[in-house]
């Protein structure tokens, strides 16, 4: 064994651990500036309230498991907010799909869901800093 | 004034039957608000979004009435739009601008009995591709702006070949989310074939130049909220006339969206100069109602 090899092996050692360690925790001021889970919670609720009002999008949602959806938006949203839950729902694109959802219908979602931040005291930049992420799935959502 | 106003009578209709039914579904000031030319956009520079609120499944439309004054001049705008599900703008506009200083000038140089410039501009606008909000390369439209001097006197004395023009445009428009202090920056740059001399109220093509060119627009604003939006626009201008040297045109603008029927804009403008006049600078007003 050349003297050589320690070294070598010590060197790789560093240069992976490197990689592997300090897995910084994930960010999650996102989700504590929206209220941590109970936070999220309320405005989902909201939201709810105002889905059901909005003649504009409430066929779609006419029949629907309320404590089941609540659960699982609140999850998908805390999730997305670096916040320490897990979606179990279905699939985004394929639940989508089937309801054929029209950019008006998206807008007027993403307006009702701008709403029910604000009536839950979110401040506007939080709000900004959701919306950001939850574009992302217009794809999807829109089945584009 | 006529024009003036009917637009006036129409809005203040509107407003006051404010309450009722929902202009649209896309979300607040996404419509942007009236240009000068009648265009949806800014003050100075029309941007990809398309006017008032209708989305996909929805029509809709605005009227406007804005003043912009200058140390020499005064103008005033009258505009209507109709969107149809957010693909089709079409847009009517009447200008007319008050020569006050220049009056003497015409008449002692040119023996002309002019005191105002009158265009009217007719304006149509396709959604090519996207969304400001979704899509990550924003919205791109194409545009045409037809413009018809009513006056076309003082245009020809100083050199102005028509007395009507076309400008097309290609703009994109993109809205990034929480991207300046959580604020969300709206981004908008707008590409213009045009021959107008001043916007046109001045005529199409001159001594200088008499083809189409190609002029580069844009503007960026904040959305302190989604009740305040504040920018800047820019907008480069053909130079046509050797008679009257023409400058590009900025603006700093503030719009007040209360809601989705009202939009209230000021501005503080630069226009450079204008038929001899020189540097002309100050302030723009828009009231926008849509429906
Ligand atoms: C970014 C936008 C959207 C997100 C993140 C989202 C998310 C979700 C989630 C997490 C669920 C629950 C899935 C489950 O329980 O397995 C759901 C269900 C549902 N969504 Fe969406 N959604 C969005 C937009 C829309 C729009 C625009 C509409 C229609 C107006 C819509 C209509 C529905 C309906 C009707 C259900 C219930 C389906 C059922 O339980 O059978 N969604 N969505």
């Amino acid at each position: 064994m050349t003297p050589i090899r320690p070294w070598l092996l010590i060197l790789i050692l560093a240069v992976t651990a490197g990689c592997q360690t300090p897995v910084a925790a994930p960010d999650d001021t996102l989700y504590q500036d929206l209220g941590a889970r109970s936070g999220i919670a309320d405005v989902v609720e909201e939201l709810l309230y105002l889905i059901v009002d909005d003649d504009r999008i409430n066929r779609q949602f006419r029949g629907l498991d309320v404590v089941s959806f609540h659960r699982h938006l609140t999850d998908q949203l805390c999730q997305l907010a670096g916040g320490p839950c897990t979606y179990s729902g279905r699939a985004m694109r394929p639940l989508h799909a089937e309801m054929a959802i029209t950019d008006t219908e998206f807008n007027a979602l993403t307006e009702n869901l701008v709403l029910a931040m604000e009536r839950n005291g979110i401040a506007t930049g939080v709000q900004n800093r959701l919306l950001a992420r939850l574009i992302a799935l217009y794809p999807e959502v829109r089945n584009l | 004034m006529t024009a003036f106003r009917l637009v006036l009578a129409c809005l203040t209709l509107l407003l006051s039957t404010a309450g009722q039914a929902s202009p649209g579904s896309r979300l607040w000031a996404t419509g942007g608000v009236t240009t000068i030319d009648g265009s949806a956009g800014g003050g100075l520079v029309p941007w990809a979004l398309l006017s008032g609120y209708a989305s996909d499944r929805e029509w809709g439309g605005t009227l406007a009435l804005s003043r912009l004054e200058s140390d020499d001049y005064s103008l005033d705008v009258a505009a209507a739009s109709f969107n149809w599900r957010n693909r089709l703008e079409l847009s009517i506009g009447r200008q007319t601008l008050d020569l006050d200083s220049l009056v003497f000038a015409l008449k002692e140089d040119f023996g002309l009995e002019q005191d105002q410039l009158r265009q009217d501009i007719v304006g149509a606008k396709l959604r090519l591709w996207g969304d400001v909000l979704y899509s990550p390369l924003g919205q791109w439209s194409l545009g045409l702006q037809h413009k018809r001097n009513r006056t076309f006197l003082v245009p020809e004395a100083i050199g102005a070949r028509d007395d009507q023009g076309t400008d097309v445009y290609l703009s994109a428009s993109k809205l990034l989310f929480a991207a300046v202090l959580d604020r969300n920056l709206l981004l908008n740059a707008t590409v213009r074939a045009t021959r107008a001399n001043q916007g046109g109220l001045l005529g199409f093509g001159g001594d200088r130049n008499n083809d189409h060119e190609l002029m580069a627009e844009a503007s960026v604003g904040v959305f302190l909220n989604r009740h305040w939006l504040v920018g800047l626009e820019y907008r480069q201008k053909p130079d046509n006339l050797t008679f009257a040297d023409e400058q590009d045109w900025w603006d700093l603008f503030l719009a007040w969206v209360p809601d989705r029927r009202l939009a209230v804009t000021a501005a503080w403008v630069d226009l450079g100069d204008i038929a001899g006049l020189q540097h002309q600078q100050g302030a723009y007003v828009s009231l926008q109602v849509s429906f």
